[in-house]
């Protein structure tokens, strides 16, 4: 069976990134897989734990000075050193801003060909083909690379399950400081809040907010609804604009696409540039007090009113009925 | 200082976009063609630093078909000194290798300081051609930054990861991406739209630049057109609502 490689980023504090089950669930789908990680000093025993678990056959374990303190390059060197030594039938990274620009200088260093932001992979005859969901899930494109490496950067969120879990074959390199220019890594400032709520991405409820709510003490109201329902918490554009929430929430076309099976939209006009992130969603539901507001078009279940007198009353409905 | 903006013809986001059935590629007449609005932002960013320091050239530079002029035409008109407009037939439909291969031979022979691009387009959304151009370049890439600060002697920029951000820097030559937090593009002024019309643009070839004829290696196999979302129910609000939704998300088992 073909070796797929699966760049895994490792956060700054430690700790596999959550992408690394879906790349690893979808290498396992092409192959046998390769997780290549980056790490200044030896890779942890939980984090070969973890790989294993999500499925990792082997790991090429690269350490490297540059680790945390040089941008991307040192994953760059790494994938490189592992296309070298497992010759893989692709190579996979997720559709991050770190594992993005990784995938792009691969292609050029090795030959590749970059398929983006794919949200589900196979393999025909060992053709590796990938799945993309275009214009905010308007069109369901497939494509290929033909007499190349093909590099995938897989959305996150977008592959469901795991992989079997696997007991890895850990190889162990280090790796030399890269030659070319280099961006330097000053200081982390990490998100203060690291909540309790489910991710964005992967959320089966999202509960999002816009400029309906009229400022950031508002925007209280969303969350509340999003804790009553064990949801995430989005925003359109229009809210991330006015500073009611960071912009790590911003669900549409310049920001998270989400598939979840219930979004509601509250106060959100619904612009095509919104719905261009949501609009794959199971069942929409929205609430917002202007009756042409677009949004309707696109909801299984709108309501023309006043989110702050809905919500508060939906809140205690869902409550009773949960009770 | 010269900066280089690198500039893409995208089909309105405030339209309905289409893709040709046939070959995957982006249908060119469903909708407006307009400049992406993260490259003017980029473009904003580098009048700014003009604006203080008149010894700055900025050129915009494009690849696409002969009317991504008109996207040109309007960097000008926003205050770019000159353009550079990569057109030839061969590059319809390049892939990002390609299309990556052909801005950095571009950018060679134009030269530059600083090259300052979008995070991602908004039609083909990858955001990977800057990474590619800067690893044929062997450049450093400050990718994906919500603000910048570019000097004679380097670049320092706050990036926008995953769970925070990051402080980078690099030094010059470099490429910069910006995201949508950077500052909302100037419109062009009436002086701006005069002068757009004597600025110089130059045209390039493929043969020009010497860029490899490879063809593009990646291939659409299938285009499938998802039906339209139909609206469902719309209530108005009589106070009945909250408990008609609620039992609706229950009917569906939605909570």
């Amino acid at each position: 069976m073909s070796n797929v490689l699966a760049l895994i980023e490792v956060s700054h504090r430690g700790g596999i990134a959550a992408s690394a089950r879906g790349l690893l669930a979808a290498a396992a789908t092409l192959g046998s897989p390769v997780a290549v990680v980056v790490s200044a000093g030896p890779l942890a025993d939980d984090d070969v734990a973890r790989l294993g678990e999500l499925g990792a056959a082997r790991i090429y374990s690269a350490a490297s000075a540059a680790a945390g303190a040089v941008l991307v390059s040192p994953a760059v060197d790494a994938l490189s050193g592992a296309v070298d030594a497992y010759e893989p039938a692709a190579v996979l990274t997720a559709n991050s801003v770190d594992g993005r620009e990784a995938a792009a200088r691969l292609a050029v260093r090795v030959g590749g060909s970059v398929l983006a932001d794919v949200v589900q992979v196979r393999s025909d005859n060992g053709t590796v083909l990938a799945r993309h969901s275009v214009f905010g899930g308007a069109y369901t494109v497939d494509s290929a690379v033909e007499g190349a490496l093909p590099i995938l950067t897989i959305r996150q969120g977008a592959i469901e399950g795991q992989a079997p879990a696997a007991t890895p074959e850990v190889s162990t390199v280090s790796l030399e400081a890269g030659t070319g220019g280099t961006a330097v890594v000053e200081q982390f400032n990490d998100d203060a809040a690291i909540s309790g709520r489910p991710e964005l991405r992967t959320a089966t409820t999202v509960v999002s907010g816009g400029r309906g709510l009229g400022s950031s003490e508002n925007f209280a109201l969303v969350e509340q609804l999003a804790d009553t329902l064990g949801a995430a918490v989005g925003a359109s554009r229009a809210a991330v604009d006015a500073g009611y929430i960071a912009q790590t929430a911003q669900v549409g076309q310049t920001g998270v696409s989400v598939s979840p099976q219930l979004y509601i939209a509250l106060g959100i006009s619904g612009a095509i540039q919104h719905r261009a992130g949501m609009q794959t969603a199971k069942t929409i539901v929205a609430i917002n007090k202007d009756e042409d507001a677009p949004i309707f078009e696109v909801a299984d279940f709108g309501i023309v009113g006043d989110v702050f007198t809905v919500v508060p009353k939906l809140i205690e409905a869902v409550k009773a009925r949960s009770n | 200082m010269k900066i280089v903006v690198l500039v893409k013809q995208v089909p309105d986001t405030a339209e309905e976009r289409k893709l040709d059935p046939e070959t995957g590629q982006l249908d060119r007449g469903a909708a407006d063609s307009v400049v992406d609005e993260i490259n003017e932002r980029a473009l904003e960013a580098a009048l700014r630093i003009k604006d203080a320091n008149k010894g700055t050239e900025v050129v915009a530079m494009t690849m696409g078909p002969d009317d991504a002029a008109q996207a040109l035409r309007k960097t000008l008109s926003m205050g770019a000194d000159s353009a550079v407009h990569i057109v030839d037939d061969s590059l319809s439909g390049a892939d990002t290798g390609r299309t990556a291969a052909t801005l950095a031979a571009a950018l060679r022979s134009t030269g530059f300081d600083v090259v300052m691009a979008g995070n991602e387009s908004t039609d083909g959304r990858a955001g990977v051609v800057p990474a590619m151009i800067a690893e044929h370049l062997q450049l450093p890439l400050l990718g994906s930054l919500i603000s910048a600060e570019i000097a004679d002697d380097g670049v320092r920029g706050v990036r926008q990861g995953e769970d925070g951000t990051l402080n980078v820097r690099a030094g010059l030559p470099a490429i910069l991406t910006v995201t949508e937090r950077f500052p909302e593009a100037r419109f062009p002024n009436f002086k701006g739209i005069l002068t757009a019309k004597r600025k110089p643009v130059t045209t390039l070839t493929v043969a020009e630049l010497g860029v490899p004829a490879g063809q593009s290696r990646t291939v659409v196999l299938s285009v499938a057109e998802r039906p339209p979302r139909a609206a469902g129910r719309k209530v108005i609000d009589d106070g009945t609502a909250a408990n008609e939704l609620a039992e609706f998300l229950v009917a569906n088992r939605l909570v």
